[in-house]
């Protein structure tokens, strides 16, 4: 790799520089746009007169509730798309079929319109078959409650919290069932059959064998897609979940600062992110050191 | 040579013998009979008829593609023949073979590749089929392990890793593996193949003691040292055919087919 700057990179940066101060003149001369950023640190962090303390204001509840969903999704993702890809390793050709089309389906449909499907078809009915609305409620005015709040936050939003995580661990499974399926087929075949000539069964040679071995392969594209998810997660603030974008939409339509609010959720939804790929490279790094 | 193949057991034409009493006195631990593989169009095997009998040690070789794999892989069923039968200790393998593992119990299988599982200690590649198929005790398995890994020379690699082992242990690992589920047939599909020169004959020591101590083999090697010391028969296997079945005296000596002699003065050249 060069590390020194030749003529091509000069361009390239003096091009990058020249666009930058046309938008910046734009934004400046022709929109007059008033910049009010000291207004944004009150929506991370406000002091409560009340409480005499310092409280998270709506763009942290909002970091944390993406955190939360992106976890907790991320988690069922995995088992889900686990199964998935299982299954379109099967023999049987049904099973098989019917999780080639529940990829199919996710891959060619527009994510916000599966989102929308999965929300109103499913996680709604699901959320009213279950009285989960009735159940959280009574949890959230209970003494316990704040347990509940401490993994799933305030427990008046648990239904929207648990539709949103409902929603994308749906979505996302498909991507892990497709990684997952390459796990699995990129395990040598001498182990599938090293595995049933000692007279394993196939639930053994699949979860003793075969799984161990592709869920080690599949570590680095999981990680990736795990970052996708918390990217992909801003996606259900179209059904009112509150994370980050939901809670960033309101304080724009509060303040009207719309760049800052928007530049702030970028800059935090980029560290979260870069933040992850720095912790996964380094483990993988470490994992590659010791064999 | 055309109907039997066994060792003095004329079948006579039919494909099933009939008569309890034949069944009780010897019956032949496999029986191969009118033998036909297909993959697709292609034919790999073609009527293959075979009787190993209990203790009996079988060689067989012939050259890269004349089916030799997948004639052992049709024992223990990693292959589905097309038609014809194949009885391991009686039970005839099919798809309503009902409980195919059972009989793989009872098959042992040692490959080119070791195919040893990475993810598991040498210990754990061994226990893992008494515990989950035999339904060991941890401790007796391990015991068990341990016994084995004696018997092939290697007791101290037991909390190593397969890679972390040279091929030659790899491979002895891995007929201990198969040694642990205390089959009653042991196959070999070339297990020296894919191992430096210098490994060959601590793999072949302990085959040879295995043979020994009277295990049923049937070995696809061209390693013929090994043949000459331990085989009962010579099988020579060509375009998917057994050509030829005899005693390695009169195999390596006298060979009855042209094609066999030209093969056994191939590989005898080096
Ligand atoms: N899975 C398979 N699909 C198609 N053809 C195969 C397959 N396995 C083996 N064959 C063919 O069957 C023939 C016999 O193969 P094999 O039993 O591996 O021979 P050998 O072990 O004697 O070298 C070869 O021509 C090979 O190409
Ligand atoms: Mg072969």
């Amino acid at each position: 790799m060069l590390k020194k700057l030749r003529w091509p990179d000069y361009l390239i940066l003096m091009v990058l520089l020249a666009a930058a101060v046309v938008i910046w003149v734009r934004v400046e001369g022709v929109l007059v746009y008033e910049w009010r950023w000291h207004i944004i640190p009150n929506y991370l962090l406000r002091y409560d007169e009340e409480a005499g303390r310092w409280v998270t204001n709506l763009l942290t509840q909002g970091l944390i509730s993406t955190i939360r969903i992106s976890l907790m999704s991320g988690f069922l993702a995995l088992i889900l798309g686990t199964v998935l890809g299982v299954a379109r390793c099967m023999q049987n050709l049904t099973i098989r079929m019917l999780a080639r089309t529940y990829l199919e389906v996710l891959r060619n449909v527009p994510p916000v319109v599966v989102i929308f499907i999965f929300y109103f078809f499913l996680s709604e009915q699901l959320i009213a078959a279950f009285l989960i609305e009735d159940w959280s409620r009574t949890i959230a005015r209970s003494d316990q409650g704040w347990i509940w709040a401490l993994v799933f936050g305030d427990m008046r939003l648990f239904p929207s919290l648990i539709s949103g995580v409902l929603v994308l661990a749906l979505f996302e499974s498909a991507f892990v069932g497709e990684i997952v399926r390459a796990g699995i087929q990129s395990v040598d075949r001498g182990q599938r059959e090293a595995a049933r000539s000692i007279g394993l069964s196939r639930l053994d040679e699949l979860r003793f064998i075969v799984l161990p071995q592709a869920l080690r392969k599949v570590v680095p594209p999981l990680a990736n897609q795990f970052i996708t998810l918390v990217k992909d997660s801003s996606i259900i603030s179209l059904i009112s979940v509150q994370e980050l974008t939901y809670k960033t939409a309101a304080v724009v339509s509060s303040t009207r600062a719309i760049f800052e609010a928007w530049i702030t959720a970028a800059v935090l939804y980029g560290l979260l992110c870069f933040g992850l790929s720095l912790v996964f490279r380094r483990l993988e790094g470490q994992a590659s050191r010791h064999g | 040579m055309r109907e039997s193949l066994g060792c003095g057991h004329v079948l006579g034409h039919d494909a099933q013998p009939e008569g309890d009493a034949w069944m009780q006195t010897d019956q032949p631990i496999i029986r191969i009979r009118n033998l036909d593989k297909y993959y697709d169009a292609f034919q790999a095997l073609k009527n293959i008829n075979l009787d190993v009998h209990q203790g009996e040690r079988i060689v067989i070789c012939g050259p890269s593609g004349s089916g030799k794999s997948t004639l052992i892989r049709c024992i223990n069923r990693l292959e589905e023949h097309s038609a014809g039968q194949v009885f391991v200790d009686g039970v005839e393998l099919s798809d309503e073979t009902r409980d195919i593992r059972a009989v793989r119990q009872e098959v042992g299988m040692v490959f080119q590749q070791f195919n040893l599982f990475p993810h598991l200690t040498v210990l754990e590649n061994l226990t893992i089929g008494p515990i989950r198929v035999r339904k060991m005790s941890r401790p007796d398995a391990e015991a068990k392990a341990r016994l084995y890994l004696d018997r092939v020379h290697i007791p101290e690699q037991a909390d190593k890793y397969p890679a972390q082992l040279s091929g030659g242990q790899q491979q002895r690992v891995a007929i201990a593996r198969s040694l642990c589920m205390e089959p009653r047939v042991m196959l070999f599909d070339e297990p020296t193949s894919a191992l430096d020169p210098e490994m060959i004959n601590e793999v072949l020591d302990v085959m040879v003691e295995l043979a020994e101590s009277g295990m049923t083999m049937i070995c696809v090697t061209h390693e013929m040292g090994f043949a000459r010391k331990v085989a009962d028969r010579m099988v020579f296997m060509e375009k998917g055919e057994i050509i030829e079945v005899a005693p390695p005296a009169q195999f390596f000596t006298n060979p009855a087919s042209a094609r066999c002699r030209m093969f056994l003065d191939q590989i005898l050249e080096h």
